[in-house]
């Protein structure tokens, strides 16, 4: 046996038209496809069409294939092939059959070309079946049958699903296995199929108004999917990944999914607050050291913040410091090394201390929110600022801390500082420049948080960074007062 | 006490099931209800039917049998001492249950997991009653996973192997001083004798299949086990080298990992704050390294920090390889399988496409980008014929180069 080698194509300039009487029919291909590769038609004259699809114009009275007796020529195709182009012929996109045919061609002159991963037409090839896979996994998992009562005594059971490809006959053979002995329709918008405990039937298109409506029994299945859920752990992105939005339609559990999201912190935080009184207790008692506060803020619950999943960052400098830095709250960055400004707008702040001539070490440097708040965006964590309540609820770790270093001046960096140092809301533009006298004798001065250089662009970022510079370069020259007093 | 109907019981004791981490109902012997009387069928892989915010997969009817319980075990929701809601289901309730979640395809079986009631052996009757009605009185062909108690008397225990496909034993905590602390109820040795003893019972069942066709089988998914993470105070050094020796001595199918989450009515000697999820992450990466990157124990322990615990900010893998920075770059076009296994970023998948597609070219770094999920964190550690890192690879600042965060660093610097 001898694969044929395709020659000059001057000879078969005819283009072919191959008609597909059903849209998943990959043993009519497969013939069709044999006979062409053995009359060496190359994959251009070549229009393949599906029953409701539009067909290609010129190739429309096609001629007609001959037929190889005995002598056929051999024709090559790989069992790796075979099993890639049997899901790709699924896939709902129209110029499958083509590029599969195109991969068969060129398959008799490199019988290897599937172990090629980094070849488009593989890499094309190999993407629709695995979207076809998928879809038949999905289907597998997403069909809910709902009971109907016949009035005869015998249980049927419906189910509406929603495929994207053409994968419904091809998945009849898993669900007869799996349900043998009960009787069952699943409904599509691309045909149906009927099992009745013995043989399987198929039917036409159907709409999602002919599967029943409801089943009692969803009411046990929606309780038990909220029961299961643990609100300790919300990973909603890697829920959206297995389990897409347009599949929700048809599950009667996705209607709940809103609702549990939107409850797990509260539902976290119930869990926490019913466990412990201890935390409660603490929170009476100011603690007298710094590392008391240590400890204290990372079993801190009282604001919604601390139920995330974050750690605690705690202000560090000396215990005698002069001056105190207070910023916003930790970032991505400080949460994960459990120090305070070391992300970007840390970075920042350094340089600008050090162009100002202060030195970072000898400065208290802490946030008003000990813990950082966030939004998960797939795996990024997304800042999110405090509200009012939240600084003014976390003020209690912040006055502890300034009880303890006891520094001369405060410097509060950005609005949210701002407030928790004042226990009001401040514009920083009229509020910059002007000390304010705090209660225990220390002057405040307020000034914008450097994560607001950062993002800024072009000229107004030379103007920002201008103006932050003249407010450190004004601490410095107070600090050097109020030290030698 | 007013009589609690089945949607009540369903709330309190799926509630108390979900501090279970498995959920797998994949790797059983395959079956399917042609031919009998009931319904079921497991094909090798496992389904997912369901997601819940959470993340995790929902495959299997996950319940206790009771969430009463006479042990008094501190990480415990159920424990004696805690004040929770009550209800116990009977054996033909969750049977019922499965058989109808099943039919409308909502579940590929039942976990079946139980408080322990009146005694351990009461209780094992309970669940391998449940696991017999599903068998042998509906023909139920579908997945079973019994949580098997250690304390109960290994006929039961037999039993439970017999019915269901998968049985697992939990060791509950890393360390034999954590386990004596959180659960003084529990014993180490008593847990282990009795996964030693599932183990001979599966691998004897497993032989006689050979030689008998009608052998009986046995557990066929096998077993597994669940460590609870953050309770105490072992180190990821500690609980990698506790889940070696378990896969080691009793052949585990799996050792699933759970951070310790806030329960309502924690003991007072547990932390409040729960260990990141990260880090439950970090250890089943290490868990992956160990059975399909063949990294040994020892090697993840390299990993680790002084203090026996994994980076939270990078994976294991890139955290062994940036310690070990002799081993690159590897050289696409000629390394073996367990030096390309080694690089950052490489999967066992593309590691595949790789070897077979340089077979057909010399490869460059635009076709490593095509069978990889990201050359980023690729590049320092390769070679092709048009890449050579130089110096990148041991430039003492390229861990702060690859930690995911400094790209946002990047972002911002305009």
């Amino acid at each position: 046996m001898k694969a044929v080698v395709p020659h000059s194509r001057g000879k078969l300039s005819t283009h072919y038209a191959v008609a597909m009487p059903r849209p998943d029919d990959f043993a009519f291909w497969r013939g069709q496809a044999r006979q062409l590769i053995q009359c060496n038609v190359s994959p251009e004259y070549v229009a393949w069409t599906e029953p409701g699809g539009s067909g290609d114009l010129f190739a429309s009275e096609g001629a007609r294939l001959p037929e190889f007796g005995k002598n056929a020529p051999f024709v090559r195709a790989s069992r790796q092939f075979i099993s890639v182009a049997q899901n790709a012929a699924l896939h709902s996109e129209s110029g499958r059959f083509a590029l599969i045919y195109r991969l068969l061609w060129r398959l008799q002159t490199n019988p290897r070309i599937m172990e090629d991963k980094t070849d488009p037409d593989v890499r094309y090839v190999e993407e629709l079946a695995k979207n076809v896979r998928r879809d038949s996994h999905k289907m597998r998992a997403f069909v809910r049958f709902r009971k109907v009562n016949d009035g005869k005594g015998t249980d049927h059971y419906a189910a509406w699903f929603e495929p994207d490809h053409h994968i419904l006959r091809a998945n009849a053979g898993f669900f007869r296995r799996r349900f043998a002995n009960m009787q069952w329709s699943i409904l599509t918008p691309r045909g149906t199929l009927h099992w009745n405990g013995k043989a399987m039937h198929e039917g036409p298109p159907a709409r999602r108004e002919d599967a029943p409506g409801d089943d009692p029994m969803e009411d046990l299945w929606r309780k038990y999917y909220a029961s299961i859920f643990n609100p300790a752990r919300l990973k909603v992105g890697a829920m959206l990944s297995e389990m897409p939005k347009k599949y929700w339609k048809n599950l009667p559990e996705a209607s709940l999914i809103p609702e549990l999201i939107a409850g797990a912190q509260a539902r976290e935080a119930q869990m926490v607050d019913a466990g412990k009184s201890r935390s409660g207790q603490e929170f009476e008692n100011t603690p007298e050291t710094l590392p008391a506060i240590e400890s204290a803020i990372q079993t801190c619950r009282q604001c919604p913040i601390g139920n995330l999943d974050n750690h605690a960052v705690m202000g560090e400098g000396p215990l005698s410091a002069n001056l105190m830095i207070v910023g916003e709250q930790p970032g991505d960055h400080e949460d994960t090394t459990g120090r305070p400004f070391v992300g970007p707008a840390g970075q920042l702040l350094d340089v600008h201390l050090e162009k100002a001539g202060i030195d970072r070490g000898a400065a208290y440097v802490t946030n008003a929110i000990k813990h950082f708040k966030y939004l998960p965006r797939g795996k990024r964590r997304i800042h999110q600022s405090p509200g009012a309540k939240e600084i003014d609820t976390c003020r209690w770790w912040q006055e502890a801390e300034r009880t303890i270093v006891k520094p001369k001046l405060v410097l509060a960096m950005g609005a949210s500082a701002a407030r928790s140092l004042l226990g009001k809301t401040v514009s920083i533009t009229k509020a910059r420049g002007t000390p304010v006298p705090l209660e225990d004798g220390s002057e405040l001065w307020i000034t914008a948080h450097p994560s607001y250089l950062l993002r800024l662009d072009g000229e107004a970022r030379e103007k920002q960074a201008r103006l932050f510079d003249a407010d450190l370069s004004a601490v410095k020259i107070r600090l050097a007062e109020l030290s030698t007093h | 006490m007013p009589v609690q109907s089945t949607l009540q019981k369903l709330e309190i004791l799926a509630d108390a099931a979900k501090y279970d981490a498995s959920c797998a109902s994949s790797g059983t012997a395959k079956k399917n209800s042609m031919g009998g009387k009931g319904i079921g069928s497991t094909e090798g892989m496992g389904i997912c039917h369901a997601y819940a915010p959470d993340g995790r997969c929902i495959s299997l009817l996950k319940l206790l049998m009771t969430n009463h319980c006479i042990f008094d075990c501190h990480y415990c929701i159920n424990r004696k001492s805690s004040n929770v809601r009550r209800a116990r289901f009977t054996p033909q309730e969750v049977a019922d249950l499965t058989l109808n979640f099943y039919r409308r395809n909502y579940i590929e079986g039942l976990f079946l997991s139980s408080g322990i009631l009146k005694s351990s052996d009461f209780t094992m009757e309970q669940l391998v009653e449940t696991a017999r009605i599903l068998r042998e009185d509906h023909d139920f062909r579908g997945y079973i996973h019994l949580k098997t108690i250690p304390e109960a008397d290994p006929g039961l225990v037999y039993q439970a192997g017999l019915l269901a496909d998968r049985v697992s034993i939990n060791v509950e905590l890393p360390t034999d001083s954590g386990l004596t602390r959180l659960a003084p109820d529990k014993d180490a040795r008593q847990i282990e004798s009795a996964m030693g003893g599932m183990k001979s019972s599966i691998v004897e069942a497993k032989d006689s299949r050979k030689r008998f066709k009608f052998a009986p089988r046995f557990a066929p998914a096998g077993q597994s086990t669940q460590m609870i993470i953050g309770a105490d105070t072992a180190s990821d050094a500690d609980i990698v080298g506790k889940a070696s020796r378990l896969y080691d001595n009793f052949r585990l199918r799996r050792v699933y990992y759970s951070a310790f989450s806030p329960i309502p009515n924690a003991s007072a000697i547990l932390p409040l704050k729960r260990p990141p999820l990260i880090r439950e992450h970090r250890l089943y990466q290490s868990d992956w390294l160990m059975r399909f990157y063949d990294y040994k124990p020892g090697e993840i322990m390299q990993a680790t920090d002084d203090a026996g615990n994994l980076p939270l900010d990078i994976d294991p893998k890139l955290a062994w390889a940036l310690k070990f920075r002799e081993w690159f770059p590897v050289d696409v076009n000629r390394a073996s399988k367990e030096q390309l296994l080694r690089v950052p970023g490489l999967g066992v998948k593309s590691v595949h496409r790789l070897l077979a597609a340089r077979r057909h070219r010399r490869l460059r770094l635009e076709d490593v980008a095509k069978v990889a999920v990201s050359l980023f964190k690729i590049r320092p550690f390769i070679e092709t014929c048009d890449w050579r890192p130089t110096a990148l690879t041991d430039r003492a600042d390229l861990r702060r180069l690859l930690v995911p965060q400094q790209e946002q660093l990047e972002l911002f610097a305009a």
